[in-house]
């Protein structure tokens, strides 16, 4: 016998109980994408001789997968907080711009707002975009889909933190040759790469950034590569997009 | 080692750059979001900086040393092919970084 669903109090509890469900489905890439990169920061900062709970606080507080290997390094050579600060914003100053096409998409309000936007990583940033261009039909509300969007950002946090934790338990318990494992970094850069053409389809702006990546390794010290080149990128780009609005290049 | 007043100093002020880089757009351009240079830089910056990040990883490759940079070209090579194929940014970089560990400590 089938019965008709009773009022709204069980249709709530279903909608809660299938948030939950389809937010665990949406954030499962990422959960193999996070622990092992994870994993992989955790063994390479217990392998520097840190304590562990020093890379679960770093996935806690810094959430940010490129800018804790980088800090790796950071640490290792007592770099000045104004450095890190730099090396940070230049790190993720892509965050800047991909945040631009979320600022209408955005439904988290009040205190869950400020969180989805602290954990805005590139994942979390391309699970919301995705699922608020398909998911209109499912959850109605601005609220609803508020609720969703902090719960997907709170499962890839965990992710994380499990991730470096584990990492680092492992790497301070067994002894494990690591040389290469932050080769990582440069895979992740790759495919981010490949990503990026991919979704614009234009060369132009792998030539100016390799124009000027070679320009500053050939003119600067190489420590310095990153904010020269950022720079000179960002200039060129400005030209580029200048030239094109008066219609001198398409 | 440094001491924990240091690595908690450090771990702050990389979190609050990292924030303010998220938090930047929602501040400043929560009005101007259509603007077209923003548009444009939105699109093709972050291209760029890819690239410039792949090349920083690598630039400390010695070329004319012995081995120099075999490695990585194998292992960068590996990354492409398997993401073209599968395109599962997970495989990709699995496979390339165990092949790179294999290559570097000499299991191949």
């Amino acid at each position: 016998m089938t019965v008709a669903p009773p009022p709204s109090s069980i249709e709530q509890t279903d909608l809660e109980q299938s948030f939950t469900k389809d937010a665990l489905k949406t954030t499962l890439p990422v959960l193999f994408g996070y622990v092992p990169m994870g994993m992989a920061f955790g063994l390479l900062l217990a392998d520097q001789g840190y304590a562990w709970y020093w890379a679960t606080l770093m996935g806690l507080l810094i959430f940010a997968g490129a800018a804790q290997f980088m800090a790796i390094g950071l640490l290792a050579a007592h770099a000045g907080l104004f450095e890190v600060a730099m090396t940070t914003l230049l790190l993720n100053s892509r965050h800047v711009f991909y945040g631009l096409s979320l600022i209408h998409s955005l439904k988290a309000k009040g205190w869950r707002r400020l969180y989805v936007i602290f954990g805005l990583t590139d994942e979390t940033y391309s699970l919301l975009t995705a699922h608020h261009a398909t998911s209109n039909q499912k959850y109605q509300t601005n609220e609803d889909e508020g609720k969703f969007q902090f719960i997907i950002t709170a499962l890839n946090q965990s992710y994380w933190v499990a991730g470096c934790t584990l990492g680092a338990l492992l790497g301070s318990i067994i002894t494990f040759d690591t040389t290469g494992l932050d080769f990582t970094l440069p895979a992740l850069f790759m495919v981010l790469v490949i990503e990026q053409y991919k979704a614009t389809r234009k060369l132009f702006p792998f030539i100016i950034a390799l124009i000027c990546a070679v320009t500053s390794l050939t003119l600067f010290d190489s420590d310095s590569m990153l904010l020269i080149s950022i720079t000179m990128t960002l200039v060129l780009l400005l030209g580029t997009q200048q030239f094109q609005a008066k219609g001198v290049i398409k | 080692m440094e001491s924990p007043l240091y690595i908690v100093t450090f771990i702050l002020t990389m979190g609050f750059a990292t924030v303010v880089t998220r938090a930047a757009p929602f501040m400043l351009f929560s009005k101007q979001g259509e603007h077209p240079v923003l548009i444009f830089l939105g699109r093709y910056l972050p291209p760029a900086v890819m690239l410039l990040l792949l090349i920083y990883c690598v630039k400390d490759i010695n070329w004319f040393v012995n081995k120099g940079g075999i490695n990585e070209v194998v292992a960068l090579s590996v990354v492409t092919i398997a993401h073209l194929l599968f395109r599962n940014s997970l495989i990709s970089i699995l496979l390339g970084t165990g092949l790179y560990m294999a290559l570097r400590q000499g299991v191949i």
